[in-house]
């Protein structure tokens, strides 16, 4: 009896030295590396974390990354994004009172983002044609002190992640009748030298599809 | 306690008349709910009634002004007739637009009739043409003998002739009191009571029986027995700021360095009175004339710093030649203004109570930081460059939102919860191009393909490609859905009958593409 609760006082004891320890950290600068909300589909494969930079090839896996920290109560923002669809962001689950844009930074889009990583949450880039390694570094060192996810629609020379579309089918649209129901894409995760991780994305809604459960629907149907 | 009341008749007319520049000797209706509410003295002539059809109303006078019903217009243009009966007697109580009531000022001007004629004159002299004045010993007896008085004229009550002169009056001046009234004065006119003197000879208990509470009260003020006291307004707060610089300053981070207290000061005798600005005018005189004036509205409430903010954001504008769109300025050649300014003026065009602005318990904190974060990026590249996206309604998705500048509110967005017959179903599109591109879709023999004016399509699309820029060139359609045809915006010579379809590429993207008259665009991506 005594031992069991010996062991709960010092269970509890650990946990504060957990939470001090945390804390510790999160003044050391450590911010990064907190994990940042993501949408359910996308946390298996890609749980995003602070002050790293994911790269993505379309303008709907961007928006993916950005409307889970959405909906979960935080900041986001989009820099360089003239052609931003509000409509499918809202039904993505983006806050809209709380969606900042810069829609054209022009030159100054380095300063910009840089001042937009500083009170967002998730900030949503797509870069000039050209970005040196130097704008880039500025970056970084920016997002290491900070709590906050820089996601790069375009090239970026150094991403914790790359997230690229391999293949894309829409269903609903035949010649002519029905309209646009589903989207079905295959993502694929490139991390450093590492083989690309894979996974099946359905929009609306981004969720993932199990591939052995698409093939016995595919044998089934 | 005399009572004097100002009666200016059919005020809403005069009113909207006054705020369309219209003559007031036209005549005009202000119409509700298709309804004539109010019609003036011209109209009347022409038989022209209260509660008549519109359509009714325009038989019998071709040529009358409509003019739409607005309470808040009316109230506003009496403001001033308020603060002119109130410079020559101060407790003044505003009945209803058109109508007001101030104890009369009798000693001073030395009898009543001079008084009235002093408040008369000094109306007139104002531009208030149509003024009717009423003096008794009750409310509702000087009301009444302003409304049997002549235009600029007045007519006085002697003390204690309310009752021998309410006697003779026609029971259907109670028609003027709202709904109520006109039930009692049909009730009566069907019981045989023709004027005032009969009710007030009835005996008390059987009225109250019969007729009610308000039928009681109206035989209390025929006999001249109500003696309503009437709340006088408090004038308005002065609630404007402004700061005047002893030398004029050219440049704009000295101007909002020495605003700053100004604008401390603004929203603490706000705050004094309970109440903060969602919409200020900022205006900043140069030479003692305005230079540059313009109204700011705020999502939420103003703050001091947001104020600073805006000077800052207001004379620069004013002051670099070309800053439209998201045009940006370099962060050393910013400062100059184009004249010396040497008065700035903080005025409040909108002021709400602030218990409908609290915040929440625990503090808004972290939106706070959002907020100051955002200014500077302001600061960086203007204030329009920062964007928050709102959804509206519409039928293409370009139409269906809108991106309005950081710290302004939208205003006239189009409802969404409206169906929006011809908008294309499915998911909405992630990229939505602020202007369409042009482009062009083909069938097989290389044919552009159109939609006929009864909506059919000429050719299956085969390949299509974006025409003003390199980056989407010929694509196979792999499968595609439509035409959605809509004809928007046709009685103002909209683009014409046109149809949007959805277009599968062979890369598995998918693409908006609008077909108008004079060619096809290419409007969202689904990306």
């Amino acid at each position: 009896m005594s031992s069991t609760r010996a062991v709960a006082a010092l269970d509890e004891q650990r946990a504060t030295v957990e939470r001090l320890r945390a804390r510790v950290a999160a003044m050391e600068d450590k911010a990064a590396g907190e994990p940042v909300p993501t949408l359910p589909g996308l946390t298996d494969i890609l749980p995003m974390h602070a002050g790293s930079t994911y790269a993505v090839d379309s303008a709907s896996l961007a928006l993916a990354l950005a409307a889970g920290a959405s909906r979960a109560g935080e900041w986001v923002g989009f820099a360089g994004c003239p052609d931003f669809g509000a409509e499918a962001a809202a039904e993505l689950g983006v806050e809209l009172s709380r969606t900042v844009l810069v829609p054209d930074p022009g030159e100054h889009w380095l300063e910009v983002t840089a001042a937009l990583v500083d009170v967002l949450r998730v900030v949503v880039l797509r870069p000039p044609a050209s970005v040196t390694e130097r704008a880039a570094s500025v970056l970084d060192s920016r997002l290491r002190t900070r709590s906050a996810v820089l996601v790069v629609h375009g090239e970026w020379p150094r991403a914790a992640a790359r997230l690229s579309v391999e293949t894309s089918t829409w269903f609903g649209p035949t010649a002519g009748s029905g309209r646009l129901v589903e989207r079905r894409a295959s993502v694929a995760v490139h991390r450093g030298a590492r083989p690309p991780q894979r996974a099946d994305l359905v929009w609306p809604g981004v969720q993932r599809v199990d591939r052995q459960v698409r093939e016995v629907r595919r044998v089934s149907g | 306690m005399r009572v004097m009341v100002v009666w200016c008749p059919d005020w809403s007319v005069v009113a909207a008349l006054e705020e369309a520049e219209r003559s007031l000797r036209s005549p005009a209706a202000v119409m509700h709910a298709n309804l004539v509410e109010v019609c003036n003295g011209p109209a009347r002539q022409e038989g022209v009634r209260r509660g008549q059809r519109r359509r009714d109303a325009q038989a019998r006078c071709p040529e009358l002004v409509l003019l739409p019903a607005n309470p808040d217009r009316d109230a506003r243009a009496f403001e001033p007739v308020l603060a002119i009966i109130e410079d020559l007697r101060p407790g003044v109580a505003a009945l209803r637009p058109g109508l007001l009531a101030v104890r009369a000022p009798g000693s001073w001007y030395g009898t009543e009739t001079k008084a009235a004629a002093v408040a008369c004159q000094a109306l007139v002299e104002g531009g208030v043409w149509d003024v009717r004045i009423g003096i008794a010993d009750d409310l509702f007896t000087a009301e009444q003998a302003a409304r049997t008085a002549d235009v600029q004229s007045w007519v006085v009550v002697d003390e204690g002739g309310s009752p021998t002169f309410l006697r003779g009056l026609p029971v259907h001046v109670l028609q003027d009191e709202g709904p109520r009234g006109r039930e009692l004065v049909s009730l009566l006119q069907r019981l045989g009571l023709h004027t005032l003197g009969d009710l007030a000879d009835l005996p008390g208990d059987a009225v109250e029986h019969r007729l009610g509470t308000y039928g009681a009260t109206v035989r209390r003020r025929a006999r001249g027995e109500d003696r309503a006291l009437f709340a006088a307004r408090t004038p308005p707060p002065e609630l404007e700021a402004e700061v005047a610089f002893e030398t004029p300053l050219d440049n704009v981070e000295a101007i909002t360095f020495s605003v700053r207290t100004t604008a401390e000061r603004f929203i603490g005798q706000l705050a004094r009175h309970q109440l903060v600005a969602t919409a200020v005018r900022i205006e900043a005189e140069a030479d003692g004339v305005v230079c540059s004036s313009r109204a700011w509205l705020h999502p939420r409430h103003f703050n001091a710093r947001d104020l600073v903010d805006r000077v800052h954001w207001q004379l620069q504008g004013a002051g670099s030649t070309s800053r439209i769109g998201g045009a940006v300025r370099g962060r050393k050649d910013a400062g100059d203004v184009r004249a010396p300014i040497d008065r700035v003026r903080f005025v409040p065009e909108t002021v709400e109570p602030a218990a409908a602005h609290g915040e929440a318990l625990w503090g808004t904190a972290s939106d706070d930081l959002v907020e100051r974060g955002v200014a500077r990026v302001q600061g960086m590249v203007g204030f329009e460059a920062v964007r928050r996206p709102v959804l509206q309604g519409g039928r293409s998705p370009a139409a269906r939102q809108a991106l309005v500048p950081w710290g302004e509110r939208a205003v006239d967005l189009r409802p969404v919860d409206r169906p929006w017959p011809g908008r294309v179903p499915g998911p909405a599109p992630v990229r939505v191009f602020a202007t369409a591109r042009t482009a062009e879709v083909v069938d097989d023999a290389g044919r552009e393909v159109r939609v006929t004016d009864r909506g059919v399509v000429t050719g299956e699309p085969r390949r299509f490609r974006v025409t003003d820029g390199t980056d989407l060139p010929w694509q196979p359609v792999t499968a595609w859905a439509g035409p959605w045809p809509t004809d928007e915006n046709w009685w103002a010579g909209g683009t014409g009958p046109s149809a949007r379809f959805q277009v599968v590429g062979a890369d598995g993207r998918a693409w908006l593409l609008l077909r108008a008259p004079d060619g096809w665009a290419l409007e969202a991506a689904y990306d």
